[in-house]
This record gives structure tokens, sequence and C-alpha cells, in this order.
């Protein structure tokens, strides 16, 4: 016994220096591992067999696995920010100072009320949950629900946000090599080699794989491949590096793991990598398979290949006195590797009728007992193992002996890791012989050329054993073995567990065969099998096994489940990556944006702008700032940043005939020097956009979208151009970024700006209404256009952007005595409501065409052709039975709810009432004093004076009067200034 | 401490000129009127503080200091006069920023899934760091990187991101 | 995720880089059509189970919308080409062909000769 552990041996682990000690807790105890410590190879020292409990019968659990694979030993680890649950103690390292803490149980590890489940496993077979949800109902609800809810679940969600950071990276390669082991390496080495650019991912932290703990001279061979591949530039060798997932074109996504072992580094925890690879070579290896025994769960019943590990790898001992449970040679390794450090092997325990390879004589030659054609009946002891129970493998379990020991080292074969295989499409063989599904070589994923984009090499291709790779020692054929011993009672099978994790048995698989499941995909949902955070790695060839046995039809008639990306669990935070915070998502911001947060700008998302809502004074709310704005605007002068318009140059000897293609209305017979306000639809003959064009000359306009359109519309254009009528001759340029833009908005802005001094003559007479100028104004060149969206007296002046906050402040300079207010989008909405004019997104929704709203006037009857002419005139589109826009008048004074619909007479199919209009603005007008709204109505424009009906839950029904939608300025006069 | 990846400097004097036109058919009066040659497909042509840059096959981007923008841009409109031709002032639609130093490349490939590192000495790449458009050419030992200018803050927090130091991609 | 060479550029773009626009080689039906062509134009795509023709703008890029003759079951790309075309060219044609033997054309008229854009585009 050292002072590293009571089970660490005194020598040997090759991974591990036992100079350096690593303190760490589990369960609040402290304990002690050493450099090159797992967490779960550290517990085991300690003699922590027992890791967690299982998900539904709280059954106790300890480690079956020493890797990715591990279904059982799932820890939290960390506190607080950095706490996170269900992570597998057999692949993270230990670091010094680690907390860790157990799941699944309550109030302890070691006596956990929940393991009551364990008792009622009769009366929680599979599917157990679909039947309750079925019959009785009111047993579910009341009875089973809260105590599955209570009990259910692995580890406790994060309650903090996570203070770790992650970045992701995008990768290029040749060839990329998944699997740093003896096949990985010499294959990135061949590759190399050639001149391929050749990335290799290893997810442990070292390379070799099985290859130095299974072969007598595995290190040695495995340094010189490192010592040749390090030599090569253009070879890229990763460790700590799991590939996730291979999905179209050779698209590869794995994870590195940067600073898991190390929070404090202060730099990010995991990087994404995306990695465009030429070709993948699937070097992933195979894992071993558990043996389907009576208490093959109890603790210390471990794959054999993990026992050797955890003894070779960490010169842990996961016990004293070992039974070997093989059908093949390869398990015989264990005991070899076990006598080697100095631990009793009481005897193997061999399925097969003989063994006589040269690993099985070795054992032999050691004074080892090696019974072959024997089996194991069950497990003596209950949250340790105590002794195996030995039987005939042909028979029904009858016990001949209890031989006693402390561990068990099962092997039921190997399985190639075909995951990354299968992600993408390849298909799978199955090899009598090997008992094992393989990747098909003719049928592997293809990539975008058409060809393979994916080779499986060594164990992952089906070549399991080191001889295959290494040309060492031959080993005799296994004997499949999915239930043992082969006759086994019923009794038996409630005890053999397929799925540690889920608690899914041999008899739950058999249970529902019996109730007729027959596809193997149905099968895993009704009894959860491989639905664990383990994905099956354990249970799955186990499981599809025993289900095509009691469907009495071969294994692969049955098939397997689909392989899904991730390979492992990635945390969410490394999918996020570097979007996070800040940079969440990117935040447009016009120039003036500073300007409006130091002013105490309240902003409102709109597309990835952020524009200001309002700004509200000290103490004010929301409410009233808007009104104070759009009073001070009527009364006198505001301004609005309006530099998120979209702003498209449209130039060419075609470009009228273009913009007459994409307007409702003429925009080729608009005068230079002059404005028009236009509608764009879509083919269907819907509203999509709308705004103001200006003749900047013969051959050039500059187009005005909405804030949200710019890029839309400006896409639309290209694709018109670019695909339909790519001979006409007309170049677009989206330079919505190079202008800011500034409404200055009241009967005092024509006084303002010209106080600013220029070039512009700003009169009525040279700059009339829907006119616009070119010059400098306050010594920035600008054009100004006499465009109102408020219907007052309005200038919108573009500014080159980076001098638009220049521009702005000289404005509230120069407009103090004036009050000169500036003021937010809601302003902005209410004002446009209150002259009737329409807002693309709250009078359209896609489904509004410009007739419904009442803008023949903005369609040309005059153009043979426009886009969404011909759509329009569909029947149904010029029907008269569509809603129309009307101005709706609350009839009490309380403002109607936005989106409310009018009812009327009788009921629909459904048993609904009919309807016959909504709301699609509403506001509370200060100008007016009283709620003004506008909807769309059926004969609307036909009913004037009519009140509508506008039911709401939980409120007294609101009436509004049909009105004409111009509220305010029926005349137009105030834009004139 | 580790250092940074690439030293990131946003480049604040920098004028942009956008030319559309048939770049075969106007070549040489472009050429003439920005005194650069004309650059092939995805590639920039420099000389002393003007660049001239491919931006797609009827586009072009001429990059030069801001104060010489407006002449540039009127100069490129006489030349073109008699062609069918857009050029325009687009000095304030971009940010721009300078990444510079010997991982500059590294920090990039955190940001863009297109191959910047393969990118020949004159090479020029429109793709997206992260979510948002970018240009993308090699000045020196480092990139000029542009995107829109609303998205500044956003673009220089990225790049400032992935050259923070200690995150190298070298294999570790 | 795809990767498709943009033919105008010349660089092969991953799939985030492009934006989607659907079928290829729609012939546009405007006023004076008749509604069953005005609803094939707009609504009738062939959503066919392999060797399917589409749009994609090179939004990223260089700004182009070219086409890509794909498989929409395997993803094999049996090339990419300019949207200036009515139908398929040839080379694109005799490319499916090469990888899939018995799939024929389902139009009739041949390519329109090079058009005056094209120019621009070399």
């Amino acid at each position: 016994m050292s002072d590293n552990g009571p089970f660490r041996l005194s020598r040997g682990g090759r991974l591990i220096d036992r100079a350096y000690q690593l303190p760490f807790r589990f369960d609040g105890r402290q304990m002690r591992g050493v450099q090159g410590d797992t967490i779960a190879s550290a517990l085991l020292a300690n003699g922590q067999l027992m890791m967690g409990r299982s998900f539904k019968y709280h059954r106790p659990r300890g480690p079956v696995a020493s890797g990715a694979e591990e279904p059982n030993a799932l820890l939290g680890l960390g506190q607080g920010g950095r706490f996170e649950p269900n992570q597998r103690a057999t692949t993270t390292p230990l670091v010094g100072g680690m907390v860790t803490t157990s799941q699944n149980c309550w109030p302890s590890l070691n006596f956990d009320i929940g393991a009551v489940n364990n008792k009622l496993y009769r009366f929680l077979p599979a599917g157990f949950y679909y039947k309750t949800f079925i019959h009785p109902r009111p047993a579910w609800k009341h009875l089973f629900e809260p105590i599955i809810r209570r009990s259910a679940g692995l580890g406790k969600a994060p309650t903090e946000g996570d203070l770790d950071t992650y970045e992701q990276a995008y990768g290029h390669a040749d060839l990329v090599v998944v699997g740093g082991g003896i096949a990985g390496l010499t294959a990135a080495l061949e590759a190399g080699r050639t001149g391929k650019t050749v990335t290799l991912l290893e997810q442990t932290p070292q390379f070799g794989g099985r290859t130095p703990t299974d072969h007598a001279d595995g290190q040695a061979r495995i340094d010189a491949l490192l010592a040749e591949l390090h030599a090569l530039p253009n070879v890229t060798l990763r460790r700590n590096t799991m590939a996730t997932g291979l999905y179209d074109h050779g698209y590869l996504i794995a994870r590195e793991a940067l600073a898991d072992h190390d929070p404090n580094a202060g730099i990010p925890r995991q990087r994404l990598w995306r990695i465009r690879a030429g070709h993948v070579v699937v070097a992933s290896g195979a894992l071993e398979r558990p043996l389907s025994f009576a208490g093959n769960d109890v603790p210390g019943v471990i794959l054999a290949s993990a026992v050797r590990d955890f003894v070779d790898l960490y010169g842990v001992a996961p016990g004293r006195n070992l039974v070997v449970v093989t059908n093949n040679d390869d398990a015989y390794r264990t005991a070899l590797t076990a006598l080697d450090a100095g631990l009793a092997v009481a005897a193997v325990i061999d399925a097969r009728p003989t063994a006589q390879g040269a690993l099985p004589e070795a054992v032999r030659a050691r004074g080892v007992r090696v019974l072959t054609g024997s089996a194991v009946a069950g497990i003596k002891g209950g949250q340790a193992v105590e002794g195996v129970k030995l039987c005939a493998h042909s028979g029904s379990g009858d016990v001949t002996e209890v031989i006693a020991a402390d561990c068990v080292a099962m092997s039921g074969g190997w399985s190639p890791v075909v995951h990354l295989w299968s992600h993408c499409g390849g298909k799978l063989s199955w090899s009598e012989d090997r008992a094992m599904f393989y990747p098909d070589l003719a049928r592997p994923p293809t990539g975008a050329d058409g060809a393979a984009m994916a080779t499986p090499l060594g164990a992952a291709a089906g070549d399991l054993t080191v001889a295959e790779v290494t040309g060492a020692v031959a080993e005799q054929p296994l004997l499949p073995v999915w239930v043992m011993p082969v006759n086994a009672t019923r009794k038996m099978k409630f005890k053999m567990w397929l799925d540690f994790q889920n608690d899914v048995k041999v008899s739950d698989v058999e249970l529902a065969a019996q109730e007729g499941y027959q596809s193997v995909e149905h099968t895993k949902r009704y009894t959860t099998l491989g639905m664990a955070t383990d994905q099956g790695k354990v249970s799955n060839i186990n499981g599809l096994a025993v289900l095509s046995k009691a469907l009495n039809q071969p294994i692969p008639a049955t098939g397997t489940t689909t392989f899904r990306p991730p390979y492992t669990p990635l945390t969410l935070g490394t999918i996020g990556a570097e979007a996070r915070g800040e940079l969440f998502q990117p935040l447009r911001k016009t120039d003036i944006h500073g300007w409006h947060e130091s002013n105490g700008a309240f902003f409102e998302p709109v597309g990835h702008w952020r524009r200001p809502y309002c700004y509200p004074k000290a103490g004010e709310s929301h409410h009233d700032a808007v009104a104070r704005e759009i009073r001070a605007v009527r009364a006198s002068v505001g301004t609005l940043d309006a530099s998120t318009l979209g702003k498209i140059i449209v130039k060419g000897p075609d470009a009228g005939k273009f913009l007459d293609m994409m307007y409702t209305g003429l925009m080729s017979t608009l005068p230079v020097g002059k404005c028009r306000y236009g509608l764009i639809c879509n083919e269907n003959g819907f509203l999509v956009d709308d705004g103001v064009a200006a003749r900047l000359s013969e051959d050039t306009w500059l187009v005005h979208t909405t804030t949200g359109g710019a890029d839309r519309m400006h896409a639309h254009m290209e694709d018109w151009l670019q695909c339909e009528w790519w001979d006409w001759k007309v170049y677009t340029a989206n330079v919505t970024e190079q202008w800011s833009q500034v409404a200055v908005v009241g009967p005092k802005a024509r006084v303002l700006l010209e106080r600013l001094g220029g070039t512009i003559d700003l009169s009525a007479e040279a700059l009339p209404f829907m006119g616009w100028a070119e010059g400098e104004i306050a010594g920035i060149p600008a054009r100004i256009f006499r465009i109102s969206f408020s219907g007052e007296l309005s200038f919108e002046v573009a500014v080159p952007a980076k001098r638009g906050r220049e521009f702005w402040e000289k404005l509230h300079e120069a407009g103090r005595d004036l009050g000169i207010t500036p003021y937010g989008t809601e302003a902005m909405h209410i004002m446009r409501a209150e002259k009737g004019f329409i807002m693309i997104g709250d009078e359209t929704d896609g489904t509004v065409i410009p007739q419904d709203l009442g803008m023949s006037w903005a369609i040309s009857k005059k153009k043979p052709d426009y886009i969404g002419k011909r759509a329009q005139e569909r029947s149904f589109m010029s029907s008269p039975e569509r809603w129309k826009l009307v101005g709706l008048e609350s009839v009490d004074g309380r403002v109607l709810p936005d989106g409310v619909y009018a009812v009327a007479e009788g009921s629909n199919a459904n048993g609904q009432r009919n309807t016959q209009g909504r709301v699609t603005s509403t506001y509370m007008s200060p100008t007016l004093n009283r709620p003004i709204a506008m909807g769309l109505v059926l004969h609307g424009p036909n009913r004037m004076g009519e009140v509508l009906e506008f039911p709401v839950q939980g409120a007294e029904t609101y009436k509004a009067r049909i009105v004409d939608p111009v509220f305010y300025d029926k005349e137009g006069s105030r834009a004139n200034g | 401490m580790a250092e940074a990846l690439a030293k990131i400097t946003e480049l604040k004097d920098l004028g942009m000129v956008q030319i559309r036109a048939d770049l075969v058919r106007a070549g040489d009066a472009i050429a003439a009127a920005t005194g650069l040659a004309m650059p092939a497909a995805n590639a920039t042509v420099t000389d002393g503080a003007r660049t001239l840059c491919w931006m797609s096959p009827d586009e072009l981007l001429l990059v030069l200091p801001k104060a010489e923008a407006r002449e540039a841009t009127q100069a490129l409109a006489d030349a073109l006069s008699t062609e069918h031709a857009l050029v325009l002032d687009v000095s304030d639609m971009r940010a721009a920023f300078a990444i510079e130093g010997a991982r500059a490349a590294q920090a990039l490939a955190k940001l863009c899934p297109a191959d910047i590192a393969a990118m020949p000495a004159d090479g020029i790449r429109r793709t997206r760091a992260a979510q948002v458009a970018c240009g993308i050419w090699r000045r020196g030992e480092g990139f000029v990187l542009i995107g829109f200018r609303s998205v500044g803050d956003y673009i220089g927090g990225l790049l400032r991101g992935a050259a923070r130091p200690g995150t190298e991609l070298d294999p570790r | 995720m795809l990767t498709l060479t943009c033919p105008y550029c010349g660089n092969a773009a991953e799939e985030t880089e492009l934006a989607p626009g659907g079928e290829a080689h729609l012939k546009r039906f405007g006023p004076g059509s008749s509604d069953e062509q005005f609803e094939d134009y707009l609504f009738a795509r062939k959503n066919p189970k392999g060797v399917h023709f589409e749009r994609w703008r090179h939004a990223y890029g260089c700004g182009k919308w070219f086409l890509a003759a794909r498989d929409t079951v395997t993803l094999e790309v049996f090339g990419t080409y300019k949207a200036q075309t009515p139908n398929p060219t040839p080379e694109i044609v005799a490319a499916v062909q090469a990888k899939r033997p018995n799939w024929t054309p389902d139009w009739t008229s041949t390519p329109a000769t090079t058009t005056s854009a094209e120019s621009l585009t070399e």
C-alpha cells in the first residue's frame, strides 16, 4: 500500500508520475491522485469503486470502461460558474484542487432513497413510461410522474453562467486522420511522406491508442512513428481533440480541449474545429463489449481492456484478486498484465469449448485456472464483487462453484468504432466470424465528387487485433456470446444489463420483441436502450443481438440504430464559441450611436441595428418621452437618426426600365432632381418594401428602402438583373453604409438648417416638397431630400457616414433655442400613423397587396409589366372580399390592443367566431390626445361610421368606428411648411 | 505572458472608390485613371499607398488615402464617362483593420471559413468573419480586413478575441 | 455542409458563404400568361430525387448568382455554371451523364448562345 492511495500499485503506470501528487475532493472527502491520472483512476486508487448510480433503478455503479464509452462514472465537476454535470471520470484528466461530486443519488452515494426503484424492477419494465401515459391516466399524473420527476435525471444543470470562454477555428487539410493509434499514425506518416497536408486528431492526451498496453514493443513502435511524423512540416498532430462528427463534403467537426485541465490558464477552455478534409481516414479503433451475464452491473465488473488500462496506464488495481470472463483470446492479456503487476488471477472463464491460442497458453503457463466451456451464472455481492458463480456455458446456469474474487474483467469481443464512417452515409456489413459490424468499403460515405470521402483503417475497419496491424501474435477466433450462459433463465435475464446507465436489461429487450417491436429504432425508443449519454457505445451491439435472437432473425436483418454526431457530448459553450456577450451577434451602429447612448436613448432592435426608441429624461416614462418628442416635432423641430434606411444606387442606360419593373409605379418618368414614393412587390404580388426614390442624373437613381429591406432589396434587384434581364445595362450598389441620414422635421426645420449655412438653397421655391438638392451644409457635403414621413415640413439630410455625428451635433448646437428634440422610432411610428401612412411589417404581413391598402394610386396602369403585376391579376387578388385598410376610432377612449380581430356573425367550421378584420397599428396619439388605429376590414372603405367589436379575453370587448385612416392634417398642408 | 497572435489596428484613414464596369473593355481606362495595373481575378495590385482590389468579375475597389478619394472618384468617373460604368466614393462605408504578426493568419482562421493562409501574396478573398461579410487581402507580413462600418465594433471585438495571447493554433 | 465553386470568381465557397435560391431555369410568365402557366412558374417545383439544377448566390463573396447541378440524394456536385443561360449548358449535361448515364434532360430547347452579359463575367 503506497501513500498514493490504497489501490495504487507500487510500480507501473506509464502515464502517471507518482512524484506529483494532486489533492482533490470527491463528495466532500479529501483524496489524492497523481499527475497523469484520470479522475476514475484516481478514485480507484483511493479505493472508491462506486462512482454513481444508474438512471432508473439507482443501482450502484462503478466504472465499466476506461475511455469515452464509459456509461457509469459520470460526475459533477467544479463549482459555481465552472460547474459541469455528467463529466466522464474515465476521460477527464485529474487537476489538483478539483472538486467532484457523484450524481443521481440522495441523500448519499452509499445510501440512496431512489434505489427503492431497484426493488420495483418488475413493475418498471421496458415501455413503462409509455404504458402509464396511456392507462391509467390519473396514475401517471398523480402517482408516477411526481415520483419519477424527483428521482430521474443524472447531473444537475448548472445554475450560474459559464465563466469559461470558448473559440472556434477553421481548418483545411488534404487528409484528416481520426485516431492517433498505430493505424492512424501509420496512415498519417504514409500520406505525409507524399507531401499532402495531413491533420491527425487524437481524442486522448497521448498518442498510441492500445498498442503500448497490448503489444510488447508497442511504445517503441509508437515513439518511432512519432519521431518521423514530427519531422514532417506538412503533418499536424493534435492531441485532446475529439472528432465529433463527419458531415457532407468532407466537413469534419472536432473539439480540442485547451484548458479543460487548467481553469486558471486564462485562455479559452475548448476550441471547436471546423475542418474541410479532402479525405478522412477513420482510424478510431474499436470498443470492447461487455458480456451479458447475471450481475454484470455490480461495481467491480469491468471490461477486460479497462482493467488492463487501469493497471498499465495508471498503476491502479481495480481489485486484488481477478476473474477474467471472456469469449476471445484478447482478454487473456488482462490476466497477463494483472499477473505482471503482482495481482492474483483466480481464474479465466472462457465460454469457448477450447482455448489453445498463444495467449491462453501463456496464461496457463503462469499457473492460472483456465475454465473453458464455462460461464458466469451470477455475481456474489451488491455494492462490490465478492465472488463469481461458475456454470457451464451450454447450460441454464446451475452453479458448480463460487470463485472468490473482488474484480471481474469481462470481454465479449470488440466492435469497430464506425461512428464517423456512418455519420454521413457509410454503410456497414456484419461479420459472422468476428461478430461485429464493420465498414462496408463498397458503400462508403461519398463526397462532392461522388467518390468515397472516408477510408476506415485498423480496428475501426474491423482489423481488430494488434497482430493485424503489427504482425505480432496470432489470436484464435472468438465465440459470439450474447447471453451467458446460453440457456439462461428468465430470472437471470432480469439481472443481465445491456445499458448500464439507463438500466436496460436483456429481459427488457426480449419483452419489447414479445410485445411486437421489430424495428431496432423502435425498440431503442421503447426500452431506452442506447439512449443514455454514452449513446449505446457499450450496449448497442449486445442489445440488437438479443433483439435479433428474440425475433429469430440474423443480426444484419435487424441492423443498427443510426449513428449520429456528436461522438461524445459537447458543451454548448463550445458550439457557441466566440458568439457570447458583446459578440453574441453583430450589433449595427450608426455613426451617431454614441450620441444616442450618452443622451439616454432607450434602444430597440431593428434587424441587427439598434435604434433609439425614445430618449427618456430622468424620471420620465417611455410613454411620456414619446409624447413629448412628438409634441416637440409638431410644434418646433426634431431630429431622427434615419441612417439605417436602405440606400441603393441604380445606374445605367436601362436603369429607368429596370426600376419600372421593380416598382409598381413609374420611376423612369421621374425628373432629375425629384423624388417619388414607390412600392415594391414580390412576384407573388405581395407588398414587400416601400420608400422614396430620387433621380440623381439622367441614368442614375438613388433608391431608399426600409431599414430591414436594404440588403433584401439589393439582393432582389441583383437577382433579377443577373438571372432574368442579364442583357440590361444596369449596375446597382448598396450604399446604405456610406451615408448618415438625419431627418430634420417640424415647422422650424428650415429655419434651423439655414442657420448651419452652406451652398444649398432650402427655400420652398428652390427645394420644393419631393425635391432634392446637393451641396454643402455646415461645411459637410450633403444631399437634402424634401420628403416627409411625419406630415411635417421635413428635410432628410444625407452626409458621408463618418461625419454623421458631427452634423447631428451641429444641428443640436444650432437648434438649442428652438427646443430641438431628438426623437426615436416610436415617435416616428405614431406620427406616420397619425397621417395614415403605412408601415411595412405593420400594415403588411406578406399577404397584403397595395390594392388592399388603398394604394392603387401608386400602381401604374400604363405599364405592361412589373414584378407582381401578373400575380395581382389573379381573381382572388381583385376580389371585393379582401380586407382593406381603414382608420379605426376607439369608441370608449381605450387604445385598441395591437393585432386584435373584429368579429362577425356566426362561426366557422371549427366553431370559432367568424372574423371581419384586424388591427394593424394602434397608438395613443399625443397630437390628437385620443387613441388612433388602422386596420384591415372586410369592405372597410364602404363601411365608414360602422362600429366593429373586438373581443379580448379577460377584458371588456373593445369597440371602434371605421373612419378615414388619415387622422391629422388631411389636406397635407403642414409638409409644405 | 504569451504574446497576442497578431497586432490589431483599426485603419481610419483609408479612402475607397467602388468601380463597376466591364473590366475587359474599361481596363485600360481604369488603369490609367488609378495609376495601377489591372488586378487579375482574386488579386490586388499595390503601388505605394494605393491598392486596386478585384472584387468580382465586374467590380473593383480602389483603396487609397482618404484625402485622395474624392479626386480619384472624379478622375475615374471622367475616364469612364463613355462606358456603362458606376464609380462611387464609398470611403465612409467600411471599417478596416490591419492584422499584423507571425500568427495573423491563425487569428483569421478562427473567424473565416475560407483558407486565408493559402492565399497568395497578392490575393484577396471576400468571405465572412463570424457573422458578417468581409474582404481580406495581404499587406506586408499581415492582412487588411474590411467590413461594414456599422459592425466595426463587432469586427474589432472578433479580431482582438481571435488574437488573444495564448490561443495559438499550433498543436499543443 | 456543401462546398460549391463559384464559376465567376473561381473560389470554392462553403454553404455559409452562399445563399440558396431554389430551382434553376424557371421561365418567367408575366402579364398575358394563363393561370396554369403562371401557377407553374410561381409554385410548381420539380423537387427531384437525384439530378437537380439549382440557384445559389455567392452572397459573402463576389455577389454573383450561379447555378449548380447536384444530386439531391448523394449531394454529388456535377458542376457549377453561370446563371446567364436558359438551360444547363452542354458541358454540364455531359458532366451529369458521365456520372448518371440513365439521366436525360427534360427540356427540349437548346441553350441560348453567349449573351451580352457573358462578356462581363469572363
